[in-house]
């Protein structure tokens, strides 16, 4: 069942790349896993270590406290390429909340919001904006649909009303299409 | 009564397996006809059924293969497969005792059937016209050739559909890639998909479903139409489709799980088709005539130019790095690089056609010296037709390995791997960093353009070798 999420503030982690696929977020040799605990220490793996196994000390993942950075602002087209729900696991794992862009992947997207990681999809200008100011303190709200950085405005954010539901009530979904098995039944009744 | 509003393939989809509508608050409730199912993402949803004590609710529309991290060397003296990691071998050994425990049809390692999900399915018949596929795998976009709705889920749906057969699902919007005009000689449906990746841009599909049209693609095979659909993700587009025909329906007679009843079905199948009139949020125009050879410069799929063109400058910082990470200069052609691997194969490229378009450009001539060529066959069926007509001795007489089916390469899961800094040539669909190995550099192109590489060691185009062939 996903967490809860109402709001959230917090500093950001800046990833300014554009395309970050998924294979980035987690290389797939690591996804021969049964379960999806643990995969923090896999996100971004090719990234924050060396050839040989060894810590890259100055790589930007690893200079951070992810306690404090629980909001990803990343470039555009973000989480491109597999479906592999390993991303959004490994990426709440690691420590983020919420990931902020001007393009998220439509899977991803979907599979982040079953696990209440929150994707933002924000104009260009806040995003430069939000590029700009690495490690700023930005909070997210998905009551309002809102979200703050510094002393800006509110800018408002789209999320779909059943997903901000499943979000703040913490819906479990599958529950919720179980519920709906009598709909199906009488489907399957017709249709045969 | 005003006549009815004239509708998309795609919303002919939808409204055929719609179990509810979406409302403000809701999303719809769509059914899924097959759900295809692998090693790799559905261990967690099927732990999640367990817990919950649900069952698997159509065992008969659900269908498991190996695939993924299946190792594509023969098995020991002692008949061990050899995975490459105890993990690994977990994995499946999972997925067999979910099947198991579920009545869920498994193409284990002993099956004539096991493949590559996206070849395996059409293969066995399960595939079909009108129906919605799903597979906790981006690239069930493949099944969308035959008119079906076909798009990749994560692991939580996986867990959805298997409870429930069903799906929650906000309607997309709706693209049409119309293709007029005919691919030149030499000029494959790969080159075609890469153009099209290309012209939509990578993510310029994002929120879309595509239907691919025209003449173009009327005269494509089924293998053809599959590579194209297949690579629709690479658009950022969730599923590619293109309306059922003779030539789908001739490729499903006979298949092991085609419908009894045929001809009644080939009659409801031939309603899905877009009407005249239909309204789509936007249209692409693509003449086939002006397409070459095409193969990836960059780190993302669209990234791409005709076999020899000067490698376009890069326009951001992201392009930047690309060039930087491939190792390839702005304005120099990417054919003057030696070549380290060569990978034919995918469910993008590893069809009988495509395997028969690689030994065409192969037979009699050799790999070059210093060049690994990989041959994986997408399935256990396509590695037996290509055997019985003698491709694989064409490839191992010229230096290639012949593989046991499965991804290998593509995803670099299985042991299989381009080393770090190596140049690969590959069928495959994706040319991420590091997606064919840690510090891999692909380049994406055709089988044939491959198999010509292959020969010369570096990125050539296949339609000399062709004609030569010819003469
Ligand atoms: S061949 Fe590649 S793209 Fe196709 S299912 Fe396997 S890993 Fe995915």
């Amino acid at each position: 069942m996903p967490e809860q999420f109402t709001r959230l503030t917090s500093r950001t982690l800046v990833l300014p790349q554009a395309n970050i696929d998924t294979d980035q977020i987690i290389p797939a040799r690591f996804l021969t896993t049964t379960t999806r605990d643990g995969l923090g220490s896999a996100a971004f793996y090719d990234w924050r270590y060396g050839p040989d196994g060894a810590l890259v000390p100055d790589a930007q993942l690893n200079t951070i406290d992810p306690a404090e950075h629980r909001i990803l602002v990343a470039g555009d087209n973000f989480a491109c390429g597999s479906s592999r729900e390993h991303a959004p696991w490994a990426l709440l794992d690691y420590g983020f909340r919420v990931i902020v862009s001007t393009g998220i992947a439509d899977i991803f997207a979907s599979n982040a919001l079953k696990n209440g990681l929150v994707p933002v999809i924000v104009d260009a200008d806040t995003h430069a904006r939000l590029l700009a100011d690495p490690g700023g303190r930005v909070t997210v709200d998905v009551e309002c649909c809102e979200l703050i950085a510094g002393n800006e405005p509110p800018v408002k954010f789209v999320i779909d009303p059943f997903a901000r539901r499943c979000l703040l009530d913490g819906v479990d979904t599958l529950g919720w299409l179980v519920d709906r098995l009598p709909a199906i039944d009488s489907f399957e009744a017709r249709t045969a | 009564m005003p006549p009815p509003e004239p509708r998309t393939l795609f919303d002919k989809l939808w409204d055929a397996n719609l179990v509810e509508p979406e409302r403000a608050d809701a999303p719809a409730i769509l059914y899924v006809g097959l759900h295809l199912v692998h090693e790799v993402t559905s261990p967690q949803a099927f732990a999640e059924l367990n817990q919950r004590d649900l069952r698997v609710r159509r065992p008969d529309r659900t269908y498991a293969t190996l695939d993924h991290s299946t190792p594509t060397l023969p098995p020991a003296a002692s008949g061990a497969r050899t995975y490459v990691t105890a993990a690994a071998a977990a994995q499946v050994d999972q997925l067999r005792a979910n099947c198991e425990r579920h009545g869920v049809r498994l193409a284990d390692w002993d099956s004539h059937d096991r493949g590559v999900v996206h070849v395996m399915a059409p293969e066995l018949g399960l595939t079909q016209p009108g129906m919605v596929v799903v597979c906790g795998d981006s690239h069930t976009a493949t099944h969308g050739a035959f008119g079906a709705l076909a798009f990749g889920i994560g692991t939580s749906e996986v867990a959805h559909v298997l409870a429930t057969q069903c799906l929650l699902q906000r309607k997309p919007k709706q693209m049409r890639v119309t293709v007029d005009g005919r691919l030149g000689p030499g000029v494959s449906a790969k080159d075609l998909t890469l153009a099209v990746v290309n012209r939509i841009g990578f993510g310029g599909g994002s929120g879309h479903v595509i239907e691919y049209a025209g003449d173009a693609i009327r005269v494509l095979g089924m293998e053809g139409r599959m590579t194209l659909c297949n690579m629709s993700i690479e658009a950022g587009a969730r599923a590619g489709m293109i309306a059922p025909d003779e030539t789908t329906f001739a490729y499903l007679r006979g298949r092991r799980h085609a419908p009894e009843d045929f001809e009644a079905a080939v009659a409801k199948w031939r309603a899905f088709v877009t009407d005249d009139g239909a309204r789509f949020d936007s249209e692409i125009q693509i003449d086939a005539a002006t397409i070459s050879p095409m193969a990836t410069f960059g780190t993302t799929p669209d990234a791409s130019i005709a076999i020899g063109a000067p490698t376009p400058s890069a326009r951001d910082d992201s392009e930047r790095q690309a060039l930087h990470y491939m190792g390839f200069a702005a304005g120099a052609p990417t054919t003057d690089h030696a070549i380290d691997v060569v990978f034919v194969g995918s469910c993008t490229n590893g069809r009988l056609t495509d395997l028969r378009d690689a030994a065409a450009v192969l037979r009699g001539r050799r790999v070059k010296e210093g060049v690994r060529m990989l041959v994986v066959p997408g399935s256990e069926s396509v590695k037996q037709q290509a055997e019985a007509e003698g491709l694989d001795r064409v490839f191992i007489d010229a230096g290639a390995e012949w593989r046991l089916p499965g991804c290998s390469m593509c995803i670099a899961m299985n042991g299989d791997f381009v080393g770090a800094g190596q140049l690969a040539v590959s069928t495959s669909n994706r040319n991420f960093e590091g997606r064919q190995g840690k510090g891999a550099r692909t380049i994406l192109a055709s089988p044939a353009t491959a198999a010509a590489s292959a020969v010369t060691g570096k990125l050539t185009d296949p339609r000399a070798f062709l004609e030569a062939a010819h003469a």
